[in-house]
């Protein structure tokens, strides 16, 4: 990353930090659905295996994609206000303006995804998981959390407004809730167990939970490393194009 | 100021069919004010914008420091600061972090002590460490000139950098220009307020409607309009009827003692005027010079009033 990225990032994930609505929906949101499912409506739900072992890949993914509302505002607040003028009438590389949003993003990511595990264990969730298992558990997330925030960066851009900005990424704080990262899929509705199967949430939440159960999936993997690449490329384009065109 | 920091000529901008900058041209001398005048929407922004490589021009050329903006981008954005019209401060930050962000990007060495020297003269260290959400307008402006002022740069462009302020914080930023100026910086001024360009400039354009109606010092402008005139009080409607016996083409107000007469301001009819009233034995009480404003130049100039400073 250079320089200027490194700097963006400093600033970003300030923001993040210092917007006790962004702490909140990022760090503490995640952790909350957690609880709410583990020990209120998960014993009630037949999955096959003790309800925190079904349930800690999808709520990793939870930590992800509850910290891309911030992000949406951010990158559009940047936009809407002239702070973004005074980088461009600067020698300051473009693209840093942007990786540095996604980097803030990923980095909030991770401090969200470390709470979730440390409470994941702590409510007795247990990983047969190898070192090298984990390292491809790692990849995964972090390919599913550079595609994410790429994207977002790309809604927040498009977005009129900083408070539309906010609502454009709910449809990727859904997903997860209609993929299997809950209940499996197999015991969905008609219409949503299809969407559920065939959504981006899915192949990257199997793959995740089994990685984690030591057992890994290379269909799974390998779906879910393609549509990771899928997003980030269509994410990247969007939000490059929109960018040079805005600015 | 011999040399040109900003040189313009043929400047033409059109968003679709709406001519906004109908080629304009002036110079700047290195080390001095430039101000451009003119109402909202006049394109005094564009100018900006095309001037600091924020916007392409479609035809004319442009030299910021020496350098072409469309083709040397990176050695205009190396010499120039700009503080835009609205101040882009980073709300999230402090006020301390948003110098530190600036000196960071533009690689300042010995960033502590710029950063700690620039508070203490824009009378910012006491908020520095304070978010710049809390700061007050004039505070905000401030931190965004001091945010331009990180790397020294040799030529500053202030977008309306006074609109909105209060009387006294207009007055801070005046003298903050005037230490810029005293100090070599080339700056390039845009305002509506007429007062704003008399008190800073050494040079004035007016822009109306995307053409450059009128350039010169505040007081060649001044001149361009006819209405220089004496005013003198006195004492009684008897010396009053007196001086205008005597001096023609002087018109009386009774009601406020006061005798108009038409002339430039001279120092030879003003000697003339003095040898006529003390030639008759009149005294005068007093004696006041009038000469256009700012505001009668636009006026007259464009041939409609400046709506926005008469609005204010």
């Amino acid at each position: 990353m250079s320089t200027d990225a490194l700097i963006m990032l400093r600033r970003n994930f300030k923001h993040i930090a210092r917007n006790p609505v962004t702490v909140f929906n990022g760090a503490l949101m995640p952790v909350v659905i957690m609880l709410l499912f583990v020990y209120v409506l998960g014993g009630a739900f037949n999955v096959g295996e003790k309800y925190i072992e079904y349930a800690t890949p999808g709520m990793i993914l939870l930590a992800i994609t509850y910290g891309l509302s911030g992000t949406a505002v951010s990158v559009n607040s940047d936009m809407a206000k002239g702070i973004i003028n005074r980088f461009k009438v600067m020698n300051v590389s473009r693209g840093a303006v942007l990786t540095g949003h996604v980097a803030a993003t990923m980095l909030g990511s991770s401090v969200a995804i470390a709470a979730i595990i440390a409470i994941a264990f702590a409510l007795g969730f247990r990983s047969a998981a190898t070192p090298l298992d984990w390292l491809g558990a790692i990849g995964i997330v972090a390919a599913t959390a550079f595609a994410t925030a790429w994207l977002t960066v790309a809604l927040g851009m498009a977005a009129k407004a900083p408070e539309s900005a906010g609502l454009s990424v709910v449809p990727l704080l859904l997903l997860p809730f209609l993929s299997s990262a809950i209940v499996p899929a197999a015991k969905m509705g008609a219409g949503f167990r299809q969407f559920a199967e065939y959504q981006p949430f899915t192949p990257i939440i199997e793959s995740l939970r089994s990685l984690l159960a030591g057992t890994p999936s290379g269909g799974y993997t390998a779906a879910a490393l393609a549509w990771c690449a899928g997003i980030a490329v269509v994410g990247y384009v969007w939000a490059i194009t929109t960018f040079s065109r805005r600015v | 100021m011999s040399t040109s920091d900003i040189a313009v000529s043929g400047l033409r901008k059109a968003y679709g069919d709406k001519v906004v900058l109908d080629g304009i041209d002036f110079d700047v001398a290195a080390g001095s004010v430039f101000s451009m005048l003119g109402p909202n929407g006049a394109g005094k922004t564009t100018t900006v914008n095309v001037l600091t490589t924020l916007l392409k021009a479609d035809a004319g050329t442009v030299r910021v420091g020496g350098h072409d903006v469309a083709t040397e981008t990176r050695q205009v954005r190396s010499v120039i600061g700009v503080t835009g019209q609205f101040a882009a401060v980073d709300d999230l930050l402090t006020g301390r972090e948003n110098l530190r962000l600036m000196a960071d990007l533009k690689r300042v060495r010995s960033a502590g002590r710029v950063i700690a020297r620039l508070l203490e003269r824009f009378d910012l260290t006491e908020p520095a460490d304070k978010l710049a959400s809390t700061y007050s307008g004039g505070m905000r402006r401030k931190l965004d000139l001091a945010m331009t002022l990180v790397d020294s740069p040799r030529i500053i462009f202030l977008d309306e950098p006074t609109t909105g302020l209060d009387p006294r914080s207009r007055r801070t930023m005046w003298e903050i220009v005037r230490e810029l100026v005293a100090d070599g910086t080339t700056i390039f001024l845009t305002t509506q307020y007429l007062e704003e360009a008399d008190q800073l400039a050494h040079l004035i354009a007016v822009l109306d409607q995307g053409r450059l109606v009128a350039q010169g010092t505040p007081e060649e402008l001044k001149r361009l309009v006819p209405g220089s005139h004496v005013q003198l009080r006195f004492a009684s409607v008897h010396e009053l009827d007196a001086a205008a016996r005597v001096l023609p083409g002087a018109t009386p107000d009774d009601e406020n003692l006061t005798l108009r007469v038409p002339g430039d301001g001279g120092v030879k009819s003003l000697q003339a005027l003095l040898g006529r009233l003390s030639e008759y034995s009149i005294n005068a009480e007093e004696l006041s010079l009038h000469t256009p404003d700012l505001d009668d130049v636009f006026l007259a100039l464009t041939g409609h009033a400046n709506t926005e400073v008469n609005a204010q």
